[in-house]
């Protein structure tokens, strides 16, 4: 009996000295992005009980990879409803995934909201237009959630700006995003020249996009590709710049 | 067995004589005595080897890899997603089939060691040899520990061999798609199938799985030298696995006083005390997202499964020193 006791003493001895590491290290974890998961009544609630459970037996990838399938399915069946709570559990459950908060401003923006504006059973245009606009909203806002988790990646500044591209026409905005992506070391080359491209959409920025798109020019044949030569020769057009300073025309 | 070994090279020291050949008993017994060393590594190795044997003759170690391998192996029929979704899924199910199963090989393999030796008396004859309990529990954790890390390496192999055979196919199906376009975009696209299939920060997020297991074996020997049948060991090493993965959640609760009642508290403090924080090895899930695991953050997650390991084989030496056989 008295060893027992010794154990249990011992036990919360060793608990009492291994408290400080484990707090230093779930702080590291946090730190470097693991562990983004809080398990508290709110995800117990998005998940029901048994996806609780299962998250919370340290198989979060596995429920939310069996989520991801059953959104496929919901989306195969046009149920936008279904695979906007599916993908809101998904993201919750797996922040890090970048596909699955690329995926669902995906299914929501260009998805559900071609759907909302081709939909027969609503007659109204205004209606359509409404939900149309909701659903890009709902796009943006999985992306705006999906950059706060994931501010090390550059792939969803990507999405955002292509969004705010083809969605809203608000190039300025996504010459900002496009911009931001191409700052990350791994993104690749035409980040650069979007943002550029974007910029040359926008009134009152012309200079900018130009001496932009001028500078990508000058790097090398690499980067002359026929989008650029076109935004670089109609921003010369349109920016009255003196002949001789312009590119080549054998590039037109 | 080797410590039966030991024991007879002891009675034939060459040019000593051996009990029973002319030699004075009390001097053989004294010689026996001073021969006899504390601890043995030898005699650790010959119960090891005995366990990981016995242990890989049990059906359920087999049904339980088998029943991992197809599921690891399953993966590969997931053709209809992209390439990306595809990956993901495979990495994150087979990763998960290796969690699960090696903690249930490690609780499962390690409930039965000593109530099953206790049943088939086998515990009397070792330890009635000169076999402290000390190495005899050592020698059975090392057991376990060698079969989980056959099994990990098993399971690897065939998940790396399934993630390399999709890498192959999709990696041909995309130079057939996109040959004729510009050399840029293939290399781009060939460079995107590279980064989503393969990561070295999968090798870490392996050995952080075997660490859990590690814990969780150790954890069910102290369990098991207080508990009469593997299936109490079984059944509260389960309560033990959903509490450790909440230990966190308790530990932060409790540390800043979120709670009112003075039980609440004490019931926090001891969860966060007496358990050991199994999320903490929990990270795979995230380093198939793409979150780089720095050597930093895996040595000091390794530390914390070794010296959970340890502490818990240790005590289990303890309980097991004071239990009456």
């Amino acid at each position: 009996m008295i060893r027992v006791f010794l154990v249990f003493v011992a036990l919360l001895v060793l608990g009492a000295l291994k408290l400080p590491i484990e707090r230093d290290l779930t702080a590291l974890h946090r730190q470097e992005h693991f562990r983004g998961v809080e398990f508290n009544l709110d995800l117990r609630e998005k998940l029901g009980q048994l996806g609780f459970i299962a998250a919370l037996s340290g198989f979060r990838a596995i429920v939310a990879d069996g989520l991801f399938i059953q959104a496929n399915v919901a989306w195969e069946r046009t149920e936008w409803g279904r695979v906007l709570l599916l993908f809101q559990q998904i993201t919750t459950l797996q922040p890090r995934v970048i596909m699955f908060w690329d995926m669902a401003a995906w299914h929501m923006a260009w998805n559900a909201s071609v759907a909302a504006m081709n939909d027969k059973s609503q007659p109204r245009l205004a209606l359509r237009v409404k939900a149309q606009r909701e659903y890009f909203a709902l796009g943006k806002d999985f992306l705006e959630r999906g950059i706060k988790n994931n501010p090390d990646r550059y792939k969803l500044y990507e999405a955002l700006a292509r969004l705010y591209k083809e969605k809203y026409k608000d190039h300025e905005r996504a010459a900002e995003f496009y911009g931001k992506a191409a700052a990350f070391p791994d993104a690749p080359s035409y980040e650069q020249r979007f943002s550029a491209y974007a910029l040359s959409y926008c009134d009152g920025r012309e200079q900018e996009a130009y001496e932009r798109l001028r500078q990508l020019y000058d790097e090398g044949p690499q980067e002359r590709l026929p989008t650029l030569i076109t935004r670089l020769k109609f921003l010369e057009d349109k920016l009255g710049i003196p002949k001789d300073q312009r590119i080549p025309d054998k590039e037109r | 067995m080797a410590n039966d070994e030991n024991y007879l090279t002891l009675q034939r020291v060459p040019g000593r004589g051996s009990l029973g050949e002319g030699g004075n008993d009390s001097t053989s017994a004294k010689l026996m005595e001073t021969r006899h060393r504390a601890f043995s590594f030898a005699r650790v190795h010959a119960i090891t080897v005995n366990t990981l044997t016995e242990l890989t003759r049990l059906k359920v170690f087999y049904v339980l890899l088998v029943f991992a391998l197809l599921l690891i192996g399953s993966s590969i029929f997931m053709v209809q997603f992209t390439f990306q979704q595809e990956f993901q899924i495979l990495k994150d199910v087979s990763l998960g089939a290796m969690s699960i199963f090696t903690s249930l090989l490690a609780i499962v393999a390690t409930a039965r060691l000593i109530p099953q030796d206790i049943e088939d008396r086998t515990v009397y004859t070792i330890l009635s040899k000169p076999v402290p309990r000390l190495e005899y529990l050592l020698g059975k954790i090392a057991g376990v520990l060698l079969l989980l890390a056959i099994s990990t390496l098993v399971m690897s192999a065939v998940f790396l061999l399934v993630l390399y055979t999709r890498e192959q196919a999709v990696l041909q199906a995309t130079i057939r798609h996109m040959s004729a376009g510009p050399r840029g975009q293939l290399e781009d696209a060939i460079r995107a199938v590279h980064a989503s299939a393969f990561n070295i920060d999968l090798a870490p997020g392996v050995v952080i799985i075997y660490l859990k297991a590690c814990l969780l074996a150790a954890l069910t020997l102290f369990v098991s030298t207080f508990a009469t049948t593997n299936i109490f060991t079984i059944v509260v090493m389960v309560f033990i696995y959903f509490i450790g993965h909440l230990q966190a959640t308790a530990r932060e609760y409790w540390l800043q006083a979120h709670s009112s009642g003075v039980l609440t508290r004490i019931f926090l403090a001891l969860v966060a005390l007496l358990f050991p924080d199994l999320q903490a090895f929990n990270l795979v899930d995230d380093i198939v997202a793409g979150t780089a695991i720095s050597l930093g953050l895996f040595f000091k997650t390794s530390l914390l499964g070794i010296f959970y390991t340890t502490i818990y084989t240790l005590l289990a030496a303890v309980v097991f020193y004071g239990k009456e056989l």
